[in-house]
């Protein structure tokens, strides 16, 4: 794999941010942190401007939700040193109340469609983002559809339904 | 803005004409909007609006046990389902710990090349016809055929493949199939000679494609630029040499790059990777002599759906075909972000997984959506006409755009 080892990645980013950032985990060798959206755009504008580690791709900002936690919305990044080949997933989790986090348009441009998409499914408001409006559902919907209350589809229907095999 | 003329507020000429380019125009090649302020020709801003064939696939997806999302993968980017498939499947091994055997990655690798030659075939004769010169495409679409050809060899389909299953292919390449890689392989060069002798240094096509559109790479990795668009601005990023997958390290191959992004930049790195595709496929067919020929699958019984004849006459066949189709195999809770080079870039799946039959999130990253999201901004300034040779150099596929 890369030139930096996630030992490594784990030491610097702990020296930076005592204690503001959490070890979730390395799941197939992606190092995995968690971190508060207080913190993440000073974690991911260091990551990329830091010499030595030039995290300078955004791979991808997505989010997830999970119905059961008292902070069920999170939001993940995905970041990529091109330089030293290594990659590194940021999870910032949010209270269902509240899903209010600070844009990363401030850091890259690609993050503005990145974020578009996250709002548009989940609802998560990026604040200070220069246009956060719906991109791929129209506008007037009123759900976050990949939120796991959202049915996939009418559940009123009957035509579909298979009380033999149905799970 | 260079070249705009600046206009004082009472001056009639000081008016600016909106047009709805999209989002069903011949010039667009699919589902795209934007809607423009035109000053004359020139494009002074515009909006992009996309989303008019979203399906909402990564909501399908967490209902659906793994092995039934490969077809939602197809119909990402339409014009290189294999890619998409086999990424898809690859996640899925990452996320099992399913080491397949090498004539596996290798049928694959030979899968993959094709299906990256058809794409880039299609978007640079499309860029011929954009800019006046329908002759090329004409040229080049017979060789796409061909390839389909050997897709219907493999797995019966043609345009939205569904080929191969987690841990290989659903059944050995027959010798048809090498018969009509072999037969490719010697025409397509030849073809691929004439076409470029008619565009590379065509005059009329250098007037419309070079300096225009130029992006810096700074700018393109500012937006997450991948693949070959990204490369053409001087950034040697590919996937598959970075964190090679499917034995790409075996190979020999070079990854070219432009030098200021612009569409001819982009023309000439998509060759020059068709005739690096043409080249990995030669190698592996080279590689492929020298492994058991009968092997087209990982010893995967939890995974992989046993033959059909044995399922209806032996009975551990049956339990494990009704255990797969059932999701009643465990897998493990997990996360796992698996990123293939797509025709258009770092396509990349990240599954979020509980255990249970179906992925609890899965998200893919589509190269067409994050490399479209500067073509707005890009486009201020230019003219209307370079704006939709530069859209047709991006090559964005509507089924990547919207998933």
């Amino acid at each position: 794999m890369g030139k930096i080892t996630n030992e490594e990645l784990i030491k610097r980013i702990g020296d930076q941010f005592a204690g503001g950032v959490t070890l979730v985990g390395e799941p197939y060798g992606l190092l995995t942190m968690e971190t508060s959206r207080e913190l993440i755009i000073d974690l991911l504008t260091w990551l990329k401007t830091d010499p030595a580690l030039q995290f300078i791709f955004l791979t991808d900002i997505t989010a997830i939700h999970y119905p059961e936690q008292e902070k069920s919305i999170g939001v993940i990044y995905h970041l990529h040193s091109l330089v030293n080949n290594v990659r590194i997933r940021l999870k910032v989790f949010l209270d269902g109340d509240d899903v209010h986090i600070p844009t990363a348009c401030t850091v890259w441009d690609a993050a503005n469609w990145m974020e578009r998409e996250a709002y548009d499914f989940f609802g998560v408001i990026f604040d200070g983002h220069p246009d956060l409006r719906r991109i791929l559902n129209v506008d007037d919907m009123e759900a976050f559809p990949l939120r796991k209350e959202f049915p996939l589809e009418d559940p009123n229907r009957v035509d579909k339904k298979d009380y033999f095999f149905g799970r | 803005m260079k070249n705009h003329p600046v206009f004082t507020d009472n001056d009639p000429q000081n008016e600016l004409s909106t047009l709805n380019l999209g989002p069903t125009h011949p010039a667009t090649h699919g589902v795209f909007q934007n809607v423009l302020q035109l000053d004359g020709e020139r494009i002074v801003s515009g909006v992009s609006t996309i989303g008019y064939i979203h399906r909402a696939f990564e909501k399908i997806a967490e209902h659906r046990p793994f092995y039934q999302i490969t077809p939602l993968t197809d119909r990402l980017n339409y014009c290189s389902s294999p890619i998409n498939n086999m990424g898809w499947h690859m996640t899925v091994e990452k996320l099992l710990g399913i080491k397949t055997p090498k004539r596996v990655d290798y049928l694959r690798v030979i899968i993959m090349e094709l299906a990256r030659i058809s794409d880039h075939l299609i978007c640079n004769s499309v860029l011929g016809v954009d800019t006046g010169a329908f002759t090329g495409f004409l040229y080049l679409m017979v060789y796409r055929e061909a390839i389909y050809e050997i897709y219907e060899e493999v797995c019966g389909a043609r345009l939205t493949t569904n080929m191969g299953r987690i841990g290989g292919f659903e059944r050995n390449f027959n010798s048809i199939a090498f018969t009509k890689l072999r037969k490719f392989l010697k025409e397509y060069p030849v073809a691929l000679k004439e076409f470029e002798a008619l565009l590379t240094r065509n005059r009329i096509f250098i007037d419309r494609t070079k300096d225009v559109a130029a992006v810096t790479a700074e700018e393109a990795l500012n937006y997450s630029w991948s693949g070959p668009i990204l490369r053409a601005c001087g950034v040697d990023y590919d996937v598959r040499a970075m964190e090679p997958y499917s034995s790409y390290e075996d190979f020999a191959f070079e990854i070219p790059v432009g030098t200021n992004g612009d569409v001819y930049n982009r023309y000439l790195v998509r060759n020059e990777e068709m005739w690096q595709s043409l080249r990995i496929i030669e190698q592996a067919l080279v590689k492929l002599e020298k492994e058991p020929s009968d092997i087209f699958h990982a010893d995967v019984p939890d995974f992989y759906l046993p033959p059909k004849e044995e399922v209806y006459n032996n009975m551990e066949a049956l339990i494990y075909h009704f255990k797969i189709v059932m999701g009643e195999v465990p897998t493990p809770s997990s996360e796992v972000y698996h990123a293939v080079e797509g025709a258009n870039g770092e396509l990349g799946f990240y599954l979020v997984n509980d255990g249970g039959r179906s992925p609890y999130r899965l998200h893919f990253r589509r190269p067409s959506f994050i490399n479209y999201a500067m073509y707005a901004p890009m486009s201020q300034g230019m003219l209307l006409s370079d704006a939709i040779i530069n859209m047709s150099s991006l090559n964005v596929i509507a089924g990547e755009l919207d998933a």
